[in-house]
């Protein structure tokens, strides 16, 4: 089942549909709704490899639909310290539960202050807005 | 920009909230519910498919079958009123115009139901070589066409049992149609042809029968997994029947355009070869993407009933034998897959 279209006010989020959980110097990072819903039932998570360092505004994975790829787009540098491998073995949970067992990765922050330069759930959905 | 053409059944999908994409200067439903589930929907049950882009042309006359017999690959005069078969317009080259299914409707008449993509090419191929007694007409724009595919279609439609490549005239549900055996889905099922004024009836009477609506998306994963081509991805004037596998669809003991070629190619045997494949790592095979040992990938998709990541390409021919290891360079990384025989999915009950 797909989830209802939301946008949780407690994410950062990065315009090219991708959401940051940030918890001191680590942050959780995974796609939104509407990147979910664009790209249909996932049925392939190609993640990062763990211990791999990931660049702000860079590819750090794919998320594939039956008919489509799509790169996922690192909204915050970091280390990865973990590869969500419940969506490698079932990558449909992005598609049911994108904000919570439907993460891709958790990092650890190179420079925690590149947040602050992401967009807060009323900008993002300004961008959305303009789709 | 260019405008895209609309179906009959347009504002049918548009209601049902069918993600539309352009294809083949068209707007066509993509899905519905979404691929996977309508994938199982034609696998298990039925499913109902608005192919009213395709092109139909007709071919009329005295000398219809002299025609017809002389530009496509197959032999028309096997076809009797009533019956059907799958053939190739080819080139000089012994490469594929277009596929298509050739109806004979009376012994003088012929109905071609041709690829989207191709009808312009088809119909002007056809009337260049017309013969005095053979007339070709587009009749596309006068037609809805609706494929009903799936174990059940044939039950949820109220027919009886008629055998693959028959064609019958019927009512369903009080609206007149030429229901024809024949599908693009590996299963068994229906095409209904019908007055384009009459395909939303047609396309309500058949979802109240029960089938569920299908898009393009389940269309090409369907026809994937049972190995059909798609013109324009695996089949093109570039690639010869021998080497695509379509032999069987060449009556090379009779004249028609390059069947000299396709006798050559057969007898020295194809250089290559398009094969099917299944990953035998986690990737899924993309149209394009490059064979390490030799080709490149013209299908890929992942195969909802097999859940792997399935394909065809074309190969060096000694590496077409089931069993052969190939390298499929899945943007960068290099990932294992295995040729195996076609089809890629067939029914358990039917091993």
């Amino acid at each position: 089942m797909a989830a209802a279209e939301t946008y949780p006010d407690d994410l950062k989020y990065h315009a090219e549909h991708d959401w940051a959980r940030v918890d001191g110097d680590e942050a959780t990072l995974g796609i939104t709704w509407f990147a979910q819903d664009a790209l249909g039932e996932l049925v392939h998570y190609e993640p990062p490899e763990e211990g791999q360092t990931i660049d702000k505004d860079q590819p750090y994975g794919e998320v594939e639909s039956v008919k489509a790829v799509s790169d996922v787009i690192a909204p915050l540098s970091g280390e990865v310290l973990e590869v969500n491998a419940k969506v490698v073995a079932e990558p449909e949970v992005v598609n049911e539960d994108p904000y919570g067992e439907g993460w891709l990765v958790r990092i650890r922050l190179s420079d925690p202050s590149e947040a602050d330069a992401l967009l807060d759930v009323e900008a993002y959905k300004q961008v959305l807005a303009e789709q | 920009m260019q405008t895209l053409q609309r179906t009959p059944i347009h504002d049918r999908h548009v209601a049902l909230g069918a993600r539309m994409v352009p294809f083949a200067g068209w707007e066509m439903p993509v899905q519905y519910a979404g691929v996977i589930p309508e994938h199982r929907a034609v696998r298990n049950d039925c499913g109902v498919f608005d192919v009213s882009h395709m092109g139909e042309l007709e071919v009329e006359g005295p000398r219809a079958a002299e025609l017809l017999q002389g530009l496509l690959s197959n032999d028309v005069d096997r076809v009797q009123v009533g019956g059907a078969q799958y053939t190739l317009l080819t080139n000089e080259r012994g490469g594929i115009v277009d596929d298509l299914i050739v109806y004979r409707l009376e012994d003088f008449r012929f109905l071609l139901i041709v690829n989207a993509s191709n009808v312009q090419t088809d119909y002007e191929w056809l009337k260049e070589r017309e013969l005095r007694g053979s007339d070709v007409r587009d009749i596309s724009d006068e037609c809805a066409l609706l494929a009903v595919q799936g174990p059940r279609s044939i039950e949820r439609l109220g027919l009886d049992d008629a055998p693959a490549f028959t064609w019958a005239r019927r009512e369903i549900d009080g609206v007149e149609c030429m229901v024809n055996r024949t599908g693009y889905t590996g299963e068994r099922g229906v095409e209904l042809l019908a007055a384009a004024e009459d395909g939303p009836a047609l396309w309500d009477a058949v979802l109240e029968r029960g089938a569920v609506p299908c898009g393009l998306g389940a269309r090409d994963t369907l026809r994937l997994e049972v190995c059909y081509p798609l013109h324009g991805n695996d089949i093109s004037p570039e690639t010869d029947a021998i080497s695509a596998g379509l032999g069987w669809v060449c009556a090379l003991d009779t004249e028609f355009t390059g069947a000299d070629e396709l006798r050559r190619i057969k007898a020295d045997g194809p250089e290559r070869r398009l094969a099917a494949f299944v990953m035998r790592e986690k990737a899924i095979p993309r149209s394009g993407m490059a064979i390490a040992e030799g080709g490149a990938v013209t299908s890929g998709s992942l195969s909802p009933m097999l859940d792997v990541g399935i394909g065809m390409g074309y190969v060096p021919a000694e590496l077409a034998q089931r069993g052969t290891s190939l390298t499929i360079d899945v943007r960068g990384r290099p990932r294992r897959a295995e040729v195996v025989a076609k089809p890629i999915y067939k029914r358990e009950e039917s091993r």
